[in-house]
């Protein structure tokens, strides 16, 4: 430590402030100018902790988001289905890897993120406290959740945090995938037996609404919208996505054979769009608090498998402590490394 | 009994107890790694079983007791360790097998010669978290050791003889057994000293005879396609 004067302290004030004003220009500049921030580029402290925030959100809905789908893996009733399932469920899992590590470079480990998930101190998407009651759901996960999150999420690909958005523009890539398949299940259903057609637009009734709540609140009441706007982290408002998910969904139920459940649908000249019936915000709210149907079994069973998986990541850690073993590295023929003090 | 259903239901229902794992998995690379490989034995079991039938009627349809997969894959996934001494067991007995049968000109060599590319990388993934639990903590350690304890009486019917499949039983079973001792004295643990058979005269899997745990996986894997006769997915 080294004493500094109050003189020299108020130079020093003063020229970290000219600094800040200098770099904070350089940023807004930057952000003006559609350039990518990178990690290692100034960023208002703001901007950094609302990425973090939205990167958390989106990586755990990755991975709460695996829970409703494979609690169909052991059931699917064909093994081209379960293929295709289970190589979704791994593609999620895939999705987090990536959200975590880009989380990373903003400083923010993923034990840290997900000791938060677990104490319920970060929230993930609210659609994956629906429970998945049928085989028709994983259709309509596909087609509608998977559809209205790449809706929310191609825009993301031209975020300006650019390990963000590039991170994103591989995940979308996969997402377009299971929106396709999540159709095609449907279809198929839709064009089976009664029963089956039966289940198709059960499922959707019951998806319909909370894929629509998935943009989040209306722009009046949107918390975080306005700034995240600012910082080009979000391109398009919650109502205007919204709007644009029922234009292509309108058209692809007629195709599936199958009714969207709101009578209030119709197509609107002046706009050029489809008007919706009215959203029960106060469901959307109280699923916010915990009152969904499944908050506490898709977080419990997110800690219980933490928690038992401890055993096994300690044993990982002390054993590459012990072969100085590292990523990329053959764990088992790696040399010993002389102990250094 | 047809090889191919052989080889085919050991794939299938391997494949399933794997995928039980989703969502369970003890760290997010594992949640990969672990459906990866149910994925690769979920490709080969269908490839096998198109080979002899339709694919969805032999897994959907069949009765517990023409089952031809050995009783070692249809055991519940346990702790991790015990997931990963079934994992080790089966992998290096895959490996050695499908290296057999990619060398030959029988009817399994081109299936094998594109599995066993696969089964390399499931073999590496078992043999390196024994390493790691074994030689990791005191409690990773004794876990460890209770899986390959447990499942070593399931590994002797790797090695009987299959109808319609050209391997020597008993050199594959030597060199599985040196090849599985030297992993696991490297990951400082125990060759558990037990039969590795039961003492039933009437035979195994193989033969159709499956373990109490194996009807409950069916009945859970077949009800949906069940309750829909004649429906299409």
């Amino acid at each position: 430590m080294t004493a500094v004067t109050a003189e020299e302290a108020t130079q020093g004030a003063a020229d970290g402030a000219a600094a800040d004003a200098a770099r904070a220009e350089a940023f807004d500049a930057a952000v003006a100018a559609d350039d990518r921030i990178e990690p290692r580029d100034w960023m208002p402290d703001a901007y950094r902790a609302s990425l973090v925030r939205q990167m958390a959100q989106h990586a755990h809905s990755e991975i709460i988001g695996m829970q409703p789908e494979a609690n169909w893996i052991s059931r699917a009733p064909s093994l081209r289905r379960k293929a295709i399932l289970m190589a979704k469920v791994q593609d999620e899992a895939g999705h987090g890897l990536y959200l975590y590590s880009a989380a990373e470079t903003l400083g923010t480990s993923r034990e840290e993120l997900l000791d938060k998930l677990h104490a319920g101190r970060q929230r993930y998407s609210s659609i994956f406290n629906y429970p998945t009651l049928t085989w028709a759901d994983v259709g309509a996960i596909g087609w509608l959740v998977d559809g209205a999150a790449i809706t929310n999420q191609v825009p993301l690909c031209r975020c300006s945090y650019g390990p963000y958005a590039r991170a994103m523009v591989r995940i979308c890539k996969e997402e377009s995938f299971h929106q396709r398949q999540g159709y095609e299940l449907l279809l198929a259903l839709s064009r089976g037996t009664p029963a089956q057609h039966e289940m198709a637009q059960d499922a959707v009734n019951r998806w319909w609404w909370p894929s629509l709540m998935m943009f989040g609140p209306p722009d009046d009441a949107s918390a975080h919208s306005a700034q995240s706007m600012a910082w080009k982290i979000k391109r398009h408002s919650n109502d205007e996505l919204r709007r644009r998910f029922v234009d292509i969904c309108v058209p692809q139920a007629e195709a599936l054979g199958l009714t969207l459940p709101d009578p209030d649908i119709r197509w609107n000249e002046e706009l050029g769009q489809h008007d919706y019936g009215a959203i029960d915000w106060t469901e959307f709210q109280e699923v916010l608090k915990g009152n969904g149907p499944c908050n506490e079994e898709r977080l419990a069973q997110r800690r219980r498998a933490h928690e038992e998986g401890a055993w096994v990541r300690d044993a990982a850690a002390a054993y590459a402590d012990r072969h100085a073993e590292r990523p990329g590295t053959s764990g088992a023929a790696a040399e010993p490394v002389e102990a250094t003090a | 009994m047809s090889a191919a259903l052989a080889l085919g239901d050991d794939a299938l229902v391997l494949s399933h107890r794997l995928g039980e794992w989703a969502g369970h998995a003890p760290v997010l690379e594992e949640e990969v790694a672990l459906a990866n490989i149910a994925l690769d034995l979920l490709g080969q079991a269908r490839m096998l079983l198109s080979s002899v039938g339709d694919e969805d009627e032999l897994a959907f349809l069949r009765e517990e007791r023409s089952f031809r997969n050995v009783q070692l894959v249809e055991q519940p996934n346990g702790d991790f360790a015990h997931t990963i001494a079934r994992q080790l067991y089966f992998s290096v007995y895959q490996h050695l097998l499908y290296e057999q049968l990619a060398a030959g000109t029988g009817e399994f060599a081109d299936l094998a010669t594109k599995a066993v590319k696969e089964v390399a990388y499931h073999r590496d993934h078992a043999e390196r978290w024994v390493l790691r639990l074994g030689d990791g903590t005191a409690e990773s350690h004794e876990r460890m050791q209770n899986g390959l304890d447990a499942l070593w009486r399931f590994t002797g019917e790797l090695f009987r003889p299959v109808e319609g499949l050209d391997v020597d039983g008993e050199s594959l079973h030597g060199s599985w057994s040196s090849a599985v001792t030297s992993v696991v004295e490297r990951a400082t643990l125990r060759l558990p000293s037990g039969p590795q058979s039961s003492a039933w005269s009437a035979g195994a899997g193989r033969q159709g005879l499956h373990t109490e745990p194996f009807g409950r996986m069916l009945a859970e894997m077949q009800h949906l396609h069940r309750s829909h006769p004649g429906a299409s997915w």
